[in-house]
């Protein structure tokens, strides 16, 4: 049954477009995605290496620029009069370098900062972020700073001497992210249900006994981290070509913190989890908004966190799963913890 | 040493002049001493005498201040713990000897991490060579814990076991990287009198193997019964070193063991 329900919920989404015409909730449902996507890439590190990036939306934010400078193209000097003049590229290769652009980082911030744990690693995520939004602020000759990038072209899927086909209605937007976020679930998942994950999980609950049995620690946390930013990269990619315009705003430490409530609400660690907390936390501004003010709508998205906080410590997931566990009670089948729980799925 | 002796014994780890200094406090002084292939060698000596710390320099744990330490003709200064690990240098820990968290089944599984052959394209890609490694790499945990001794609690929680159970699933764990020789750091703390047997028993069937190890043990009993040689260490350097009986009747280590004043008192009372 577990097996399936991956491909249940795909298919389950995947029919929505056909009888949801609202454009509001269509809309609603395409953040949503975006975000849950980003949500994912957190939990990785969070949930798997028990690292906690508190500046994860700046690759969430590197994607979306790099994915829209490189469709956009730009012009630019640097240094020493050297100009860099970058003509438009086609949609898909912007998506692609939002991508590598944002590993490329999550390389670099992983080589810098896994060497601190812990707090200390909060503290170089979050200041990277800074950096970063700072330099989006004030490099106003490649990023228009403040004024923001406008006329972000859409997506446009294709094959050469076939034809192309622009994605401009929330429909195409919706199967877009929809595939995005699926192949993302593809990745995370044969990742974590590998050696690699193992030996992740090894680091977050022991460092020393894992390099002991001899894992390498810091290349296992900078792969993760450079999955990790790549994914939050694709996830700022599709958001800057779905609204079209960003601006530095898209690096405010409140993106982020919306990323850790929907994984450590959802349940951190387990792959289902991201994925409840952001359809919950994703809905909530939506469906009080008809009957709410704006400020009690983030009350009410506040005491909500709290609730779940409070009732489930754990998360949701991890909730639903021991209950299933205790109701079909097994000798055979004890409560393995939900990430383990997965791995040893397999025989 | 006789000449025979000498001849036949090939050292596989050799601690030369090694100090460990924590500021200006000495953990080690100085400490020489060789283990052989395939022998059975104890480390020994009070609380505070210096083993767990000469243990973390021979595993990559931490630098030695001075002298140098050599696996099998290759120094391990500069290596990091993995990669001593990497050499078949693996030892246990004193406390912290699982994941508490994860499956015993999954402890061994991390501990085999080395012998994965997996690259990161198969597990992405999924393709068969991973899923051939993971088979291969379920089969050998299983025939690992039954080694050990603990097939029968694979599906539980590692943290969810008696304590001397953990310290099993800590030895399966090294067993699993791979080792040629074997660091064990009091394997049998916390173990009852049956199962500190067992475990003598499972010692036996790994040296059978050709396994060399290196225990640091307090039960005495244990340390007698499975070592070649022993040495003893205090205050941070080597006061005896040798077979089990002469160690036994080596007034310098009894009176490390037992201090002075227990003599005098004895005198004065």
């Amino acid at each position: 049954m577990k097996r399936y329900l991956p491909w249940i919920a795909l298919v389950a989404a995947a029919s929505i477009p056909l009888w949801l015409h609202d454009p509001y909730i269509l809309n609603a449902f395409i953040t949503t995605g975006i975000f849950i996507i980003a949500a994912m890439s957190l939990n990785l590190l969070l949930g798997y290496t028990g690292q906690l990036s508190l500046g994860h939306v700046a690759f969430f934010g590197i994607g979306a620029y790099a994915s829209a400078l490189v469709s956009l193209g730009f012009d630019v000097e640097l240094l020493f009069g050297i100009r860099v003049v970058h003509e438009p590229w086609p949609v898909w290769t912007g998506l692609v370098m939002g991508v590598v652009v944002a590993a490329f980082f999550g390389y670099v911030v992983g080589k810098l900062s896994f060497r601190v744990r812990g707090a200390y690693f909060v503290i170089v995520t979050i200041s990277f972020a800074e950096v970063v939004r700072l330099v989006a602020l004030n490099w106003v000759e490649l990023t228009q700073g403040p004024l923001a990038l406008t006329s972000i072209p859409p997506v446009t899927l294709g094959l050469p001497g076939v034809g192309y086909y622009d994605l401009y209605s929330k429909q195409s937007y919706f199967y877009l992210v929809l595939a995005v976020l699926a192949l993302s679930y593809v990745v995370i998942s044969r990742l974590v249900n590998s050696r690699a994950g193992r030996a992740m999980v090894a680091l977050k609950e022991n460092e020393s006994l894992a390099v002991s049995v001899g894992i390498d620690v810091t290349g296992y946390l900078v792969l993760a981290a450079v999955v990790s930013a790549g994914i939050a990269g694709a996830a700022g990619g599709l958001y800057a070509h779905y609204l079209k315009i960003i601006d530095p705003d898209v690096f405010l430490f409140l993106y982020t913190v919306t990323m850790v409530i929907m994984v450590i609400t959802g349940g951190k660690g387990t792959l289902a989890g991201p994925i409840v907390g952001g359809l919950i936390f994703g809905f909530i501004p939506v469906f009080s908004r008809s009957f709410l003010g704006p400020e009690l709508q983030w009350i009410l998205y506040g005491l909500f966190m709290i609730l779940i906080v409070f009732v489930l410590p754990e998360g949701i997931v991890p909730a639903i799963e021991k209950w299933f566990a205790a109701r079909d009670k097994d000798p055979e089948t004890p409560l393995v913890k939900s990430t383990q729980a997965h791995i040893q799925d397999a025989p | 040493m006789s000449v025979a002796s000498s001849a036949a014994a090939r050292p596989a780890l050799s601690i030369e002049h090694v100090a460990v200094h924590f500021g200006g406090l000495v953990a080690i002084s100085d400490m020489t001493f060789t283990v052989n292939e395939g022998e059975v060698v104890s480390l020994i000596g009070p609380n505070g005498a210096g083993k767990t710390t000469a243990f973390n320099v021979v595993t990559g744990f931490l630098r030695p201040t001075k002298g140098a330490v050599h696996y099998r003709g290759e120094s391990l200064n500069e290596l990091k713990p993995h990669e001593v690990a990497a050499r078949g240098l693996v030892r246990t820990f004193q406390r912290t000897s699982v994941f508490q968290s994860v499956s015993v089944f999954d402890n061994v599984m991390i501990g085999l991490h080395r012998r994965g052959r997996s690259r990161l394209w198969d597990t992405l890609l999924g393709l068969p060579r991973e899923r051939q490694s993971e088979r291969e790499l379920r089969e050998r945990a299983e025939q690992i814990l039954e080694t050990v001794g603990i097939q029968h609690r694979a599906r539980d929680l590692a943290g969810a076991l008696a304590y001397g159970d953990q310290r099993l699933i800590g030895v399966a764990m090294a067993l699993a990287a791979d080792p040629s020789m074997l660091l064990l750091d009091e394997p049998v703390s916390g173990m009852n009198a049956t199962e500190t047997v067992r475990f003598m028993e499972l010692l036996g069937t790994l040296r059978g193997t050709g396994m060399t190890i290196l225990l640091v043990e307090h039960d005495m009993p244990m340390v007698m019964g499975v070592s070649d040689r022993i040495v003893v260490l205090n205050y941070g350097r080597i006061i005896a070193e040798g077979p089990p009986a002469a160690i036994q009747g080596n007034p310098e280590v009894i009176r490390a063991y037992l201090g002075e004043g227990v003599k005098k008192r004895a005198r004065g009372s």
